[in-house]
């Protein structure tokens, strides 16, 4: 079927997206690593010029870079864990027949729907607040002190907050997966008397494997560009307690105007998303195969 | 089987389920509460949150001070746009791909995925430069670019898989019956393939509105949509709970109830069918 003319034809379709996706990775890409090289800020025009390694190695021996590396892993490391073991034991319990199942399911799934920003100030001021958010007013109930989260806490805070937002996306994903399950497999081990214990351990959880693989992989390459909940909860603070690379990147470039910097900080951290990404193209390149 | 067990198993597991999907929507709900209070009632302890009086006031003061509707349309334009941009764009090529594969469709498949792994503040600096140079910073038309060329290889990708699961044998039956070219596409295609570009474009709609990072960095105040324009409640003056309640009622409901409804798109759309 495939005719020379049809062949054609199909290149000059897929060519609009293959030009402007190209234009739109190589040009600011290449553009940030040459400001990486450069003495660029927006405050000293007059002053420029090629400065080689120099913006790397500010940007890699100030101590602000070390704590955003700490607070990025922290950040992406705690949702992942919160998600992924939360996901799995939601996408189990919503697996089993469970009365209003579909609201159950709404419910679960409807922090995912809600823009980084609302969900961000809704637990900053609803929840966190030590005067007039729920969990002070709990705390008080109990008899215990109000604990100012953002202020004393506030890695651990945001880090709530994300996953939060992310559950729903684990706990989907790992549902879909339980329910393409064979079932006569689990009955069959169920007749020859493996436990619910051995169940899970040995056919669940070896089937999830996939879909957890595929959650942590997508989920850290989001993870990496938590932006939105910071600025809004701490701006990075207090001092640069909560400054994740992402954010260190956008005070150097936005707030102190420091284009060089602020781009070496870009080439830094689309290295490190590009290590996970390496790992996430080659298992979807697989399922491609098959 | 043993019936009874059973029926006692599920009203426990019905009561877990529900407490604890309790606690993961509780948050939203209580912002929806507190949207229908006082400002005065809204900072209350909670048991006395719930007894107060209900009222729509916060509604009409967050609209008359702020002007709610233009950043709400700005979110609409904003995610409708960029969306409908990248399905004009990206559906010959996904059609392309799955009706006319070549050697290399994988790896330009592959290709396009990678440049979503790019993380956005790498490319921070340029594109405000750029925009500010060619003066797109807070216009609707420069983000309407920069989420349609964000969100371009997610809809490629979910475009190509809905688009290979249409059989091939039906375009050869339709041509054996006599049906022309513009026929194949209007009669038998067509209708096969809307399901699946409306399911992209609900999930890409919903990406775009809630999107958080060029939003926030390229606007300021004319073309703000709602992620930014509640954003600005993050330094608030005097007592504002019901307002942003209001204002973030408003700003979620639409995608929430639209999210709802692409539960299943959503694995698919964002796992590149990695998972179905």
């Amino acid at each position: 079927m495939s005719t020379q003319a049809s062949r054609s034809a199909a290149r000059l379709m897929i060519s609009p997206s293959v030009i402007l996706l190209f234009l739109w990775m190589a040009v600011p890409l290449g553009m940030t690593i040459w400001f990486s090289f450069q003495r660029y800020n927006l405050l000293m025009p007059g002053q420029g010029g090629f400065v080689g390694w120099d913006n790397y190695y500010y940007f890699l021996t100030d101590p602000a870079f070390f704590t955003a590396l700490i607070n990025t892993l922290v950040l992406v490391g705690g949702v992942l864990l919160i998600t992924v073991f939360g996901g799995i034991l939601l996408a189990l319990l919503l697996d089993q027949p469970i009365f209003g199942q579909g609201i159950v399911r709404v419910l679960v799934i409807a922090p995912f729907f809600v823009m980084p920003t609302v969900s961000a100030l809704v637990w900053k001021n609803m929840l966190y607040n030590p005067v007039n958010g729920i969990f002070a007013y709990l705390a008080k109930a109990i008899g215990l002190q109000p604990y100012d989260f953002l202020a004393h806490a506030p890695m651990l805070s945001i880090t709530i907050i994300v996953a939060w937002q992310w559950l729903p996306f684990a706990t989907l994903i790992l549902l879909t997966a339980l329910q393409s399950l064979d079932s006569e497999q689990l009955e069959a081990a169920e007749m020859d008397g493996a436990g619910a214990l051995s169940r899970f351990f040995y056919i669940m959880l070896p089937h999830l494997a996939r879909a957890a693989t595929v959650v942590i992989l997508i989920q850290t390459i989001f993870l990496l560009s938590t932006f939105a909940e910071i600025l809004v909860t701490t701006n990075g603070g207090p001092g640069n307690a909560s400054t994740t690379l992402t954010y260190l990147v956008y005070v150097q470039s936005l707030l102190q105007f420091d284009v060089g910097g602020g781009a070496a900080g870009g080439v830094v951290a689309v290295i490190l998303a590009n290590i996970v990404a390496i790992f996430l193209m080659r298992m979807i390149g697989k399922n491609l195969e098959a | 089987m043993a019936r009874k067990i059973s029926n006692r198993r599920r009203v426990i597991m019905t009561v877990i389920a529900w407490a604890l999907a309790f606690v993961i929507f509780f948050p939203i709900l209580w912002t929806i509460i507190l949207s229908f209070k006082t400002e005065g009632n809204a900072i209350k302890a909670p048991w006395d949150v719930l007894t107060s009086a209900w009222t729509f006031d916060s509604y009409h003061v967050v609209q008359e001070r702020s002007n709610y509707f233009r950043h709400f349309m700005n979110s609409v334009v904003i995610s409708f746009g960029s969306t409908l941009l990248a399905l004009v764009i990206a559906i010959p090529s996904a059609w392309a791909m799955a009706f006319v594969p070549g050697k290399r469709t994988k790896d330009v498949l592959m290709w396009m995925l990678s440049t979503k792994m790019m993380p956005a503040v790498g490319v921070l600096v340029p594109i405000y430069l750029m925009f500010r140079d060619w003066g797109l910073l807070d216009t609707r038309t420069g983000l309407v670019i920069v989420l349609c060329l964000m969100n371009l290889p997610i809809v490629i990708w979910m475009l190509f898989t809905y688009f290979k699961e249409i059989p091939k044998d039906i375009l050869e039956a339709a041509r054996m019956d006599g049906a022309t070219l513009g026929g194949e596409i209007l009669y038998v295609l067509t209708p096969m393939a809307v399901p699946g570009i409306a399911s992209t474009l609900l999930l890409n709609v919903i990406l775009a509105w809630n999107e958080a990072f060029w939003t926030l960095n390229l606007t300021a105040a004319k073309a703000a949509p709602l992620t930014a324009f509640i954003a600005a409640y993050s330094s608030p003056e005097g007592l504002f709970y019901a307002k942003l309640s209001a204002a973030s009622t408003l700003a979620i409901a639409p995608i929430l109830i639209l999210g709802w409804f692409s539960q299943k798109q959503l694995v698919r759309g964002l796992t590149f069918g990695a998972v179905k």
